[in-house]
């Protein structure tokens, strides 16, 4: 038996292949109205069916969204861009061929930054959907089935495919680049980018080297991931399965494999061979795109602030930290709602900590998005000022605010029905503080006699007490200074 | 450059990517044929012509698009009344094999 | 005065006499309609004759005179479409098993505009599959014959709606040209046909066979009527991206200018291999373009001679692709397999006829990897070659001057069994489909065996109005 070599240290290279469905009314090459669960085969038309002697025409606001990513990401714009067909047959593509860009696409060359680290993108180009295929019989799974059924309603459906350089190192960059990119992509408005939904897909390209090296080894295309923590897994696990490879001196082939969510693992799929000359050549229906000066000044003005100078940005005007505003634009409208109230007069510290805190928890329990919120930003200052000036503490806002994101009240209404407000009197938290004391001489004669850590101890327990007696309204500022005056008075 | 004779495998390779089924008559002949129209055709790989670009449209037409505006387009029973097989409003194909998307 | 017309009667005489009430749509049709019932089966121009929606629209035309409404220029025409073209509800077939039955949910947009200027479609003509041939040879349903000798070809592709003008079953038709399908059977046949500039008439519903060379025109007998045709079918199209953006400008005005001071260069090279009769009236055809007035020199188009190689690479290539979706899915013929796969293979198998598979299989083989660059690359190098040469050709002279065909109309079965040599005769018309230029074949006179000969002229893109005056000067002086 040979003894197994020891383990090098390897290193992942990892390029990710992202397709996105553009958020257009209408498909990519006919007026088709682009909707998601019509029912099937409404959304069609001699284009879109590929009937004999129908011709594309490209949608105007697919380049739009095309040029915004070329702004966004840093692109360059060559001067003409054509499309290509790419020739293979598939029941759900209804002329067996796939229009797409080749070797002209309308973006080259990009830039994403991820947690401060530039990962190129090659390129991005323009294409069309296919119909989705139901398979009947052999439990749905394609390759058993008895029969399969063809919806052509996503056929011809606008995507654009980005192409990142292989420039990633683990499954946690990887992901950090997909979460960047969906932010770019819904700032600018070109996408749901809703990943669970299909309107984000994402393959990966994955390969080992030793650390150190520079050569890309085979690469294996890892397809099938529906959620950015399956991405990860399917990364990590596919890491893994080539390190094995290499350790046991296994040969590592390149193909395409399928990531089994249930299972966590990733499968070969059956190719055949020459199934993959696609034929590709420039397509005689459309003619070349040009953006001219005025097309690429639309896009630049309809692009807003970006996620990455949003972020320096945050954390220089609202003294926040670096990965608080991180948060805040993860979710896509969140760091809207926050600005929304500091305009309303909160302060970009506290509208972030409410707004990364109770705000994101309530919204990741029901599946929300911020712009969904029964409670509107200027509702969020409002229960923020009712801290800041003392008539709520913490414990009880927190309260007001689970209560007014539930129904969408305003925090103040809701303190005045429930009666709320935080006793700040001196007078009256006095008395609190003398009746627990006569209740709990005890305690009292404990701290005296006590050290330093017993008096900590019981001071901790008459807070409490007195907190308890309130229901929660005393406010904690008074208390603490009553509590500390009477314990040593 | 030229390519070599075209030989039987690779007339049932180009069908095979053209998905055509031929018959053993039909493989013979077009092994024949099409060796003869590319080998007039190759007049053109012949030619010099690196410093020429290609023309592949006649027309020096760019930026030709549409509006983004959905209009109503054909009825489904109109569609699908013409379809070889139908299932639920959806057209019926027999069992997808072997090959992956591309 | 229409010189070519045997039965005295042009289209636009019929347009002008049911405009001005003196003669009814419905009874212009059922004449027609009859000359096809005496004589269609001999010639067999039609796939289908839709004869009650054709009384239907011609009642349709007579009722919009009565009520002082205009039809349009073609009021009351009798027209016959080739069967390329789609029309909602009414069988479309490229003359294929494979789309044998198929009834399209839409109509063409040139047939829409045929129909709003007030023609009468008649039917559906005959053409070989998928307009790929010479001949009509190819089409599934049997050949259409020449009218001229039911023993000879009326070309193709187009040779249904050639015979049917030639037949005077139809004043007017409709067919499509990639790479001489339009003037091929007019020359052969003796009637006039046009391939329009690119881009100049939509393609929407035209069912592709070569994308970027395909382009639908007019045949008729006379060189008005084709001008009348053309104007109205012309101009821009938002449903097709290859069409032309400017509105048009009609050729009818330009047809009887006359030719003085026309600039009219010779091809040199489509000189070689053309049978001395058909020689003999070109050259009798430069005669009567000097006698008009025109300047007649020789032209040379160096790269034209490789036209029909690079041709035999695009088309087919083009073709392979846009003939995939005949699939057995979503419409038309399908032969059951085991999978999916199986059952397309078995599908276009079955499907398609000889010479459709042929070049789905050269046009598959010039894309595949690793001969791209040497045949289909190359083939649109030689593109712009030959573009390059017209457009020198063109600084010297106004519209250029061939032989539609090397030789009159052959007999059944001569080239069948030879595709290169059937190929080979499209030498003249190919050059013009690959330039993107528009071209017109003129009768004048005939050839050695009594067959009508075709003369072409050639123009520069939108170059149409300088090409029809030289055409009625043609027209005028043939003999
Ligand atoms: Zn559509």
């Amino acid at each position: 038996m040979s003894t197994r070599e020891v383990s090098k240290a390897w290193e992942a290279v990892i390029g990710l292949e992202v397709h996105v469905e553009l958020a257009t009314a209408t498909k990519l090459f006919c007026s088709c109205a682009n909707e998601f669960g019509a029912e099937p085969n409404t959304n069609v038309c001699p284009v879109c069916l590929g009937l004999p002697g129908s011709l594309p025409v490209l949608n105007e606001r697919v380049v739009e969204f095309a040029l915004r990513l070329g702004e966004a990401f840093e692109f360059s714009v060559p001067a003409q861009s054509i499309f290509h067909r790419k020739n293979y047959f598939y029941p759900d593509m209804p002329k067996d061929y796939q229009v797409s860009q080749y070797d002209a696409p309308i973006c080259v060359d990009g830039t994403l930054i991820v947690d401060g680290t530039a990962i190129g993108i090659e390129r991005a180009h323009m294409e069309e959907d296919t119909g989705k295929s139901l398979h009947v019989g052999g439990s749905g799974r394609i390759h058993e089935a008895d029969h399969s059924l063809v919806d052509y309603n996503r056929a011809g459906v606008p995507l654009m495919e980005i192409v990142s350089r292989p420039e990633m190192h683990s499954a946690e960059q990887a992901r950090g680049y997909v979460s960047a990119l969906r932010g770019v992509l819904g700032v600018i408005g070109v996408s749901d980018v809703k990943m669970e939904e299909g309107s984000m897909r994402v393959d990966a390209n994955v390969s080992i080297r030793p650390v150190g090296s520079d050569e890309l080894r085979t690469r294996v295309e890892v397809k099938n991931m529906n959620s950015l923590r399956s991405l990860g897994r399917a990364i990590d696990y596919e890491i893994a399965r080539q390190i094995e490879m290499y350790e046991t001196d296994e040969r590592i082939v390149q193909e395409t494999r399928h990531w089994d969510e249930d299972a966590g693992v990733t499968h070969g799929m059956r190719t055949k061979e020459g199934s993959e000359d696609y034929r590709y050549f420039p397509e005689p229906d459309l003619v070349p795109v040009a953006p001219d000066d005025s097309m690429r000044a639309r896009a630049r003005a309809s692009i807003p602030e970006l996620p990455a100078a949003r972020r320096v940005r945050l954390v220089s005007e609202w003294g926040i930290a670096d990965h608080e505003a991180a948060v805040l634009l993860a979710e896509p409208g969140l760091a809207d709602y926050a600005e929304g109230a500091v305009a309303a007069g909160a302060s970009g510290h506290d509208a972030t900590n409410w707004s990364v805190g109770a705000v994101l928890g309530y919204l990741n329990e029901n599946a929300l998005a911020p712009q969904g919120l029964l409670l509107r930003p200027d509702g969020l200052a409002e229960l923020i000022g009712l801290v800041s000036d003392g008539s709520l503490n913490r414990k009880l806002a927190t309260d007001v605010l689970d209560e007014a994101l539930r129904d969408g009240k305003r925090p103040k209404q809701i303190v005045e029905a429930r009666g709320l407000a935080q006793v700040s009197d001196e007078g009256a938290v006095g008395a609190l503080v003398d009746d627990v004391f006569a209740q709990n001489s005890d305690a009292v004669a404990d701290w005296r006699g006590g050290d330093d850590k017993l008096k900590k101890k019981k001071r901790g327990f008459l807070m409490g007490e007195v907190i308890k007696a309130s229901k929660g309204s005393a406010d904690t500022a008074v208390l603490n200074r009553l509590l500390d005056e009477k314990l040593n008075g | 450059m030229a390519p070599e004779r075209i030989t039987r495998a690779d007339v049932e390779h180009v069908a095979h990517l053209a998905r055509l089924a031929l018959t053993e008559p039909e493989i013979e002949e077009l092994t024949g044929q099409l060796g003869d129209i590319l080998g007039y055709a190759a007049q053109v790989s012949a030619l010099d012509l690196t410093e020429v670009p290609p023309t592949a449209h006649p027309l020096p037409l760019v930026n030709v698009f549409r509006p983004d505006e959905a209009r109503p387009g054909v009825d489904r029973d109109e569609v699908l009344a013409q379809a070889p097989a139908t299932e639920n409003n959806r057209f019926r194909v027999p069992r997808i094999l072997g090959e992956a998307r591309g | 005065m229409s010189a070519a017309t045997r039965n005295g009667e042009t289209a636009a005489e019929i347009a002008a006499a049911v405009r001005s009430g003196t003669r009814s749509a419905r009874e212009v049709t059922d004449a027609y309609l009859g000359r096809i019932g005496a004589g269609e089966e001999a010639v067999h121009a039609f796939n289908l004759v839709t004869a009650d929606a054709a009384r239907a629209r011609a009642d349709e035309i007579d009722a919009m005179i009565a009520d002082g409404h205009d039809p349009g220029p073609l009021a009351g025409v009798p027209i016959a479409l080739k069967d390329n073209l789609c029309t909602r509800g009414v069988a479309t077939t490229c003359s294929s098993r494979i789309l044998a039955g198929w009834e399209p949910p839409y109509t063409a947009t040139v047939v829409e505009r045929v129909v709003a200027a007030g023609a009468v479609p008649l039917g559906k003509t005959n053409l070989d599959e998928f307009a790929m041939g010479s001949s009509t040879e190819n089409s599934a349903f049997g050949p259409t014959r020449n009218p001229r000798d039911p023993s000879r070809v009326p070309g193709g592709s187009s040779g249904g709606s050639a015979a049917a003008v030639a037949a005077e079953f139809a004043p007017l038709a409709l067919g499509s040209d990639t790479g001489g399908s339009i003037r091929q059977p007019a020359a052969f046949c003796g009637v006039v046909g046009v391939k329009p500039t690119y881009g100049t008439v939509s393609r929407y519903g035209l069912i592709a066979f070569a994308s970027s060379l395909d382009q639908v025109g007019p045949f008729a007998n006379t060189v008005t009527d084709a001008a009348l045709l053309l104007d109205a079918i012309a101009g821009p199209d938002p449903l097709d991206s290859t069409s032309i953006r400017a509105e048009w400008n009609p050729v009818i005005s330009a047809v009887d200018e006359g030719i003085e001071g026309l600039r009219v260069g010779v091809v040199t090279e489509l000189l070689d291999g053309i049978d001395a009769d058909v020689a003999a009236r070109l050259s009798e055809a430069v005669d009567v373009l000097r006698a008009g007035g025109a300047k007649v020199g020789d032209a040379s188009v160096p790269a034209a001679i490789h036209g029909l190689a690079a041709y035999y690479l695009i088309a087919p290539a083009e073709a392979s692709s846009n003939l995939a979706r005949y699939d057995g899915v979503r419409y038309g013929l399908r032969v059951d397999g085991v999978d999916v796969a199986d059952m397309n293979a078995k599908t276009r198998g079955a499907g398609f006829g000889a010479e459709v598979k042929r070049r789905i299989m050269l046009g598959t083989y010039a894309l595949s990897a690793g001969y791209y660059d040497a045949y289909y690359g190359q083939a649109q190098r030689v593109r712009t070659l030959v573009i390059r040469d017209f457009d020198a050709a063109y600084r010297d002279f106004d519209v250029l001057l061939t032989p539609t065909t090397p030789t009159t109309a052959f007999e059944f079965g001569d080239k069948t069994g030879d595709p290169l040599s059937m190929y080979l005769s499209d030498v003249c018309t190919i050059p013009t489909n690959l330039a993107g230029h528009p071209a017109i074949s003129v009768p004048f006179g005939t050839g050695a065996n009594g067959m009508p000969v075709g003369v072409q002229v050639l123009a520069p893109a939108l170059g149409e109005r300088a090409m029809f005056r030289a055409a009625r000067a043609l027209e005028l002086g043939a003999p």
